[in-house]
């Protein structure tokens, strides 16, 4: 016998990851617009590697292998992991992240919902500490064709193929005492950001816009993510614009725009309350700054995002919502 | 004068498929072959019942008497004779039996007598019994007894006419309101001479045009505050909660009724019955219900009470696929587990379902905390929060996370891409806690019993004991006397000496005894914390109730 409600509204988990998939699609196209068609192949041996380690430690777990293998979350997983690592990395290190983040970070903790750690960060920050140099090697700004790319994750080193990204550039150029502003002739330098980069970051903005707009996600983590790091990066670039780079700068650099839209925004391993979104996504903007700017990494969003997916239980109980009728208490 | 209106946060817009019925008039339903009435006309209290089997009733003619102040009269629905009093199936999930007087309607419809009373010139004490006296309830689902609501002793400054109907499928209000405006608005009348209210305000969602011109009519040209007023079609705007909170921004916590804060609300259906029980002396005895869903000929029928749900069904044809009757909305209604059960004051409406109507709920999956369910809550609550307490029976926390102030609405289990049922969560959470509580309370119960037990012992001990001394030291004084002849001296040092030694010994034995105890006893119970002290009482208790089997005994009857 059943309980009401007997009507359900026309939705499913699959149904959220897949309108996150088709949200990641403009910044696809245009990664390969920029970058060439490498990313389309790690995003298909990411996708295959997740899919078969879920559907393997599901059936060891005896859960519904096809339940849980359709809801998509570990494709998600897998686009974010190619998303954020470097294209010409390695193909079995790929496949390794992919691996571990489906296997230890999701399903040891209990599956879909279980983590909780952002799984496609753990993977990076497991990676980028096991293989430094690899995690590293980011390609030049421009195209490659298919098999330059084949080559090299299939192990060839090529260095003329690769190139600083633009906040290794940055950190590098700072560190030997050059100003900002002679620092950004870089070649690795565009109009805002990285070259190239800026461009994908305006489609995972698109993406992200499309996602509010969906309700797959609130504006709270996205606006209190760069609304922090625009604070904090602001406050050090007007204290002394010569050895800090702009806050526009770092809106278009590095993962930002793709952490702020899809990363931060990780329901499972985030923070749920409406003020607790808040303060989680302003730390993580914070941290990152100071990972970016005083770090042994370029890039710290990984680090940050882990670091406070261990404040989640905190923050969400410290910041739990008044109920109806109880707002006087 | 309401300004503007407000919001409540969340709420849901699904399908409300209230096309398939609203445009049906209300029809009068046959007479059914037997009418069962329950005894039990609202959860709080069940009349007692004043017919015998063989009996000849008038329709309106009282067949059960309100015996407790919650408790309102019951009435035969129709003229013919009581068949039997017996315990029968009742319109709830569970199928439970409750008295019922069954009477087989004779075909007449003949009323018993039907005096009206001037409500304006009558006491507010008569007119309240008068309410209770003709059955008059809550039909807005609740079935709460109108007179206690009514009674409120002044201080109401608004009451609201809730017309909002938010339930998917229902129109029952809908048509009511469009045939027989000029009978609720009368109704409300009466209800603010009652509560004594400055103004009356009509709430109906704005998917019922037709519904809100038909009360603009009926008011016009009535002088007072008095106000139609549409509220946006958000499901659940027609909880009591939510109308008060859009019609007027109070918010009412849960435990409060609306008197506390000067807004008392009713249901448009509610003031109609009160309407035809004061100005027409016509008892409760039948309600519009709506038969809709899965079925040929969807409509709204006025049904007496008592009508069984298969015949109130049959009228409206249903389909060869027709799977389970629901009784309600979707939202908040519930499976009926038979059909040959009664239609009772609180029901609104019946549902056939079909496969296509209502699939059945594909399987839960984890929930991934995304938030949709909070956005949803019209409680303002963490619904996945609750869920994941109620699953690890972490009853505790789930209390401080307000799980009663869930009003089972729905709105979460709606939205979950997950497909949790979570309100079933909340009921089973809820489920525990009160068993626990009233489990506690009869602990307590057999406790209090237990120390007066032992209290008795003691002071029976005693009197026995003082009482032998008394006889005692009178047989002494006796004794005394005859010997008076004796020395004094050898009388009064004899028996003085070898006692005053026993007397030492015993103390000198005690004080060793307690010292030896106070060093074997354990060092942890000497600074006890009240919290601890307590448990340390809890556990004595319990283990004195093992030990006192016919005490334990006791406790299930205290209830």
């Amino acid at each position: 016998m059943l309980t009401s409600p007997f009507v359900r509204k026309p939705t499913s988990v699959q149904q959220v990851m897949f309108t996150v998939l088709v949200a990641l699609l403009p910044a696809v196209a245009l990664y390969v617009w920029q970058f060439g068609p490498g990313i389309v192949v790690n995003i298909i041996i990411a996708t295959v590697s997740a899919v078969g380690a879920e559907a393997a430690i599901l059936k060891l777990r005896k859960k519904p292998v096809g339940l849980y293998v359709s809801d998509l979350s570990a494709v998600v997983t897998a686009w974010l992991i190619a998303l954020t690592f470097p294209t010409i990395l390695p193909a079995w290190i790929l496949i390794l992240a992919t691996v571990l983040s489906i296997v230890a970070v999701k399903q040891l903790y209990g599956g879909l919902g279980q983590n909780p750690f952002n799984p496609a960060m753990a993977a990076y920050c497991l990676m980028i500490v096991a293989y430094p140099s690899a995690m590293s090697q980011w390609p030049a700004a421009g195209w490659m064709d298919l098999s330059t790319h084949l080559q090299l994750i299939g192990g060839a080193s090529l260095d003329a193929m690769t190139g600083a990204t633009p906040l290794d550039a940055l950190r590098t150029g700072l560190r030997s005492g050059a100003p900002v502003s002679d620092v950004l002739t870089h070649d690795a330098f565009g109009i805002l950001g990285g070259r190239g980069w800026e461009w994908i970051g305006l489609g995972y903005l698109a993406g992200g816009l499309f996602l509010i707009q969906r309700r797959v996600i609130t504006w709270h983590l996205p606006t209190a993510f760069l609304g922090g790091l625009i604070i904090v990066s602001g406050l050090f670039w007007m204290a002394n614009p010569a050895h800090y780079a702009s806050p526009l700068f770092h809106l278009a650099s590095g993962g930002t725009l793709l952490a702020a839209f899809f990363i931060v925004t990780d329901p499972v391993s985030g923070a749920t309350t409406p003020r607790g979104k808040l303060i989680f996504a302003a730390s993580i903007a914070l941290i990152t700054y100071l990972i970016r700017n005083f770090g042994a990494y370029p890039d710290g969003i990984a680090f940050a995002v882990l670091l406070m997916n261990l404040c989640v239980p905190l923050i969400d109980m410290k910041t739990q919502p008044r109920v109806f009728g109880h707002k006087g208490d | 004068m309401i300004a503007g209106l407000f919001r409540f946060k969340g709420g849901i817009k699904p399908d409300t498929h209230k096309n398939a019925s609203a445009g049906s008039p209300i029809q009068i339903a046959p007479l059914p072959k037997q009418l069962i009435v329950p005894l039990r006309q609202s959860p709080r209290a069940t009349a007692e019942c004043i017919v015998v089997p063989g009996q000849k009733v008038l329709k309106g003619e009282r067949i059960g008497l309100p015996d407790s102040p919650l408790s309102t009269a019951v009435h035969a629905p129709t003229s013919g004779t009581v068949v039997e009093i017996t315990p029968h199936a009742m319109a709830h999930a569970s199928g439970l039996q409750t008295r019922c007087v069954v009477i087989e309607p004779d075909g007449d419809e003949r009323w018993t007598d039907r005096p009206t009373l001037d409500f304006e010139s009558a006491k507010p004490k008569e007119a309240l019994a008068w309410l209770r006296d003709h059955g008059i309830v809550g039909l807005g689902g609740a079935t709460f007894p109108s007179h206690i609501k009514a009674g409120v002793d002044g201080g109401i400054e608004t009451l609201i006419l809730n017309g909002a109907e938010c339930e998917p499928w229902i129109t029952c209000d809908d048509r009511l309101m469009r045939e027989r405006a000029d009978g609720i608005v009368a109704g409300a009348l009466i209800l603010k001479h009652l509560t004594g209210a400055r103004e009356i305000v009509f709430g109906v969602e704005d998917n019922k045009p037709q519904a809100i011109e038909a009360l603009r009519t009926a008011i016009h040209g009535l002088s007072g505050d008095i106000t139609v007023i549409p509220v946006p079609s958000l499901y659940p705007a027609g909880g009591e909660k939510q109308l008060i909170r859009v019609l007027t921004g109070v918010e009412i916590p849960h435990g409060k009724l609306g008197g506390d804060f000067g807004v008392q609300c009713f249901n448009v259906g509610t003031a109609y019955a009160v309407n035809r029980a004061i100005n027409h002396g016509e008892p409760l005895v039948s309600r519009v219900m709506t038969v809709t869903g899965n079925v040929e000929k969807p409509g709204n029928f006025e049904v007496l009470i008592g009508t069984p749900v298969e015949a109130l069904l049959a009228l409206g044809q249903p389909k060869p696929d027709t799977g389970r009757i629901l009784m309600g909305g979707p939202m908040m209604g519930f499976e009926l587990p038979r059909l040959d059960v009664p239609a009772t004051k609180a029901t609104n409406c019946l549902i056939a379902t079909s496969p296509a109507l209502f699939p059945p709920p594909p399987p839960e999956m984890n929930c991934i905390r995304c938030g949709a369910c909070a956005a949803a809550c019209p409680a303002e609550l963490q619904p996945f929060e609750l869920y994941w307490f109620s699953r690890a029976r972490n009853f505790g926390k789930a209390q401080e996370y307000h799980l009663f102030d869930c009003i089972e609405c729905g709105c979460c289990s709606y939205v979950c891409p997950s497909q949790i049922r979570l309100v079933d969560y909340y009921r089973f959470a809820k489920g525990e806690i009160w068993a626990r509580e009233r489990e506690k309370s009869a602990a307590d119960a057999a406790r209090e019993r237990f120390e007066f037990r032992n209290e008795r012992q003691a002071r029976e001990k005693r009197e026995k004991a003082e009482k032998l001394a008394a006889k005692a030291a009178a047989t002494k004084a006796k004794l005394a006397a005859t010997a008076a002849d004796a020395p004094a001296a050898a009388s009064t040092d004899t028996p003085a000496g070898p006692d005053d030694a026993k007397r030492a010994l015993i103390a000198a034995a005690l004080e060793r005894a307690k010292a030896q105890k106070a060093a074997v006893e354990p060092k942890n119970t000497d600074a006890l914390t009240p919290e601890q002290a307590a448990q340390v009482a809890e556990a004595d208790a319990r283990r004195a109730a093992q030990a006192a089997p016919d005490t334990a005994a006791d406790a299930p009857e205290s209830n």
